[in-house]
């Protein structure tokens, strides 16, 4: 990024209107992944200069133990219904999840799913560290999931969304193909970095589970409504969008929400099959069939 | 600019936990329970009956509830007054109406301010768990130990006091503890609290009390108050959650739906009528188990 500058200089304007439409594979129109994040938060974390990380002294008992419930057991509450209705998940993981909770990681894999980097730890920030400090974090992510999955990671949702203005130059560096952090559009875009071939990965803050019961307050049907909206919208409108739907298996998984969730999962399910227009897919995929398409083109 | 290199270290990143009040455990891996008669759903509620002094304290915390305008807020302490006059009695009546038993999580002050309340909930056979001292008791890490004990044993002493029988549960307030209450728990005796929200069936933690997860996102706080939504809406929500506990129980074994009360939100006479309709859909259920926390706790022991 132009550090210092007023415009960060990620990518170039470019318009919604008049963007040719493209299909993806199989004829769809928009491509669907969930993303869960997987994630570990430490009970007694130490202090980043730049961020808290609990509102409490530690512990703060209703926050993490609240998280907790992911690792204990809304994760599977969660994975059952995507994978009953044919929806893979691609991971936002707290790599340090491989040595706390090796199953967690191991029962995702096992589904089919793909791994990207969400720091070591959500309690702990990338704010204020140095170049090699970030390096590091980027080299152990990708270490930790290699020796966990077998998979080599290729996005990055950064770790409680903190950034240093190098992030997106050294994931690009290190052949990171995707962030998750942009969310200037909903389609993917090039970023601009210095090495390397980095696109912007339509994630969403706004649909976002966290968003949609704690920002905006809303019922669990009024959110399922809400998925089911966006997709339809999006599944409306020129071709080549995509939809990402965002987890934390602590708040979908709760009991009074995953039968209203399940109702969206039918829903687009319903829609995907021979003529349908949705891609349930994962986010590599995504990569793979835009960069596929916008090569030719160019 | 950078980080204290010790923020890169990991020394807790290892197999399990990273503290050692209690040990990892999936849900779905352990044995099953068995409620009474074959029922799937304990249905637990647990009402918090609570006095906010209107001098509040924000050391170490300022309670949830407590007073927000400049002194003296009438509206806020008489508002809460309100819960334990009428909207309290309200509940004792569609409970007895229901034929339902509850847990009722008391500050000590209740007690000694209105002992006739506690002999209200003892008599209909209602559990009293013990809750702190009054709203300015609150706990955290940040108390000092000796301090903390006191708070304990004192608030359980005087509910204990009046009740005639000493509580077997306890519930901090908002929840939070620190890192010495689970001990001091056991200390003053108690066998269960009500604190932590990671699981939906309770789990012991290494010193042997048990912890009965009261879930924070199914209370009418946090349902009606915090997020701002409807009475009507509260009650779906709750028999949504039934439902999907119900279904979960025939492959997995007993479910959990705790539903943590607050007399001055659903205890108003526009939310009433909503709270009473849910009460007999959730008796009208085949697999619905009323519960209180020792019941639930004396299941719990003689299955493990």
């Amino acid at each position: 990024m132009n550090e210092g500058e007023k415009d960060p200089g990620l990518y170039d304007f470019a318009p919604y209107r008049g963007r040719k439409p493209f299909v993806w594979p199989g004829d769809k129109k928009v491509a669907v992944w969930i993303s869960p994040n997987l994630e570990f938060y430490e009970i007694d974390p130490p202090a980043n200069p730049h961020r808290k990380s609990w509102a409490m002294p530690h512990p703060d008992v209703v926050r993490q133990s609240h998280r907790d419930h992911a690792n204990r057991v809304s994760h599977w509450r969660m994975a059952e219904v995507m994978s009953k209705h044919g929806f893979p998940g691609s991971v936002s993981l707290s790599v340090a999840l491989c040595q706390h909770h090796p199953n967690v990681v191991e029962d995702a894999n096992q589904r089919g799913w793909e791994f990207f980097s969400h720091g070591i730890y959500n309690t702990r920030y990338s704010y204020g560290m140095d170049e090699a400090q970030e390096r590091a974090i980027i080299e152990d992510s990708i270490k930790t999931v290699r020796d966990a999955t077998g998979q080599t990671i290729r996005g990055w949702l950064a770790p409680a969304l903190t950034h240093t203005p190098r992030t997106l130059d050294l994931i690009a560096e290190y052949g990171l193909d995707y962030t998750c952090d942009l969310y200037h559009d909903d389609q993917p875009q090039r970023v601009k970095t210095k090495t390397g071939d980095l696109i912007s990965m339509p994630y969403s803050l706004e649909v976002n589970d966290h968003y949609g019961f704690f920002v905006y307050n809303m019922s669990p049907r009024e959110y399922a409504d809400t998925l089911i909206r966006q997709y339809e919208r999006l599944a409306a409108e020129p071709s080549g969008t995509v939809m990402c739907i965002p987890l934390h298996s602590y708040l979908i998984g709760q009991p009074h929400r995953i039968g209203p969730f399940e109702d969206v999962l039918k829903h687009i399910a319903a829609d995907a099959g021979h003529g349908g227009r949705a891609w349930i897919t994962r986010s590599g995929d995504i990569a793979d069939a835009w960069r596929a398409i916008h090569t030719k083109e160019a | 600019m950078s980080l204290d290199p010790e923020y890169l270290e990991y020394p807790k990143r290892g197999l399990g936990y990273d503290h050692g009040l209690f040990p990892y455990s999936v849900m779905e891996e352990r044995k099953p329970l068995a409620w009474p008669e074959g029922k799937s759903v304990a249905t637990w509620m647990v009402v918090s009956l609570e006095w906010f002094p209107i001098t509040p304290e924000s050391s170490p915390f300022k309670a949830p509830g407590h007073m927000q305008t400049a002194y003296p807020d009438y509206r806020h302490y008489t508002a809460r007054e309100y819960g334990t006059r009428v909207g309290f009695y309200r509940l004792l009546d569609a409970f007895a109406k229901a034929d339902v038993k509850v847990s009722v999580a008391a500050n000590a002050a209740i007690a000694q301010r209105y002992p006739s309340v506690i002999r209200d909930i003892v008599d209909a056979g209602h559990e009293i768990i013990a809750h702190s001292s009054d709203m300015n008791g609150t706990i955290a890490s940040t108390l000092p130990v000796e301090e903390e004990r006191k708070l304990i044993t004192e608030s359980i002493a005087i509910l204990s006091d009046v009740a005639g029988v000493k509580p077997r549960g306890w519930h901090s307030i908002a929840r939070q503890q620190s890192f010495a209450t689970m001990d001091l728990l056991k200390e003053a005796g108690i066998e269960y609290c009500c604190d932590w929200v990671n699981d939906e069936l309770p789990y012991a933690f290494n010193n042997g009390v048990v912890n009965i997860p009261l879930n924070h996102e199914l209370s009418d706080r946090q349902i009606i108050n915090v997020q701002q939504q409807s009475a009507d809406s509260y009650a779906q929500q709750m028999l949504d959650a039934h439902d999907w506990l119900s279904a979960e129980a025939k492959v997995h074994g007993g479910r959990m739906l705790p539903m943590h009360l607050t007399p001055y939100i659903i205890g108003l006479p526009y939310r009433m009528d909503a709270f009473e309709t849910l009460l007999g859909d959730l008796k009208a259920r085949e697999g619905t188990w009323f519960a209180r926390g020792c019941d639930i706790l004396d299941q719990f022991r003689s299955q493990m």
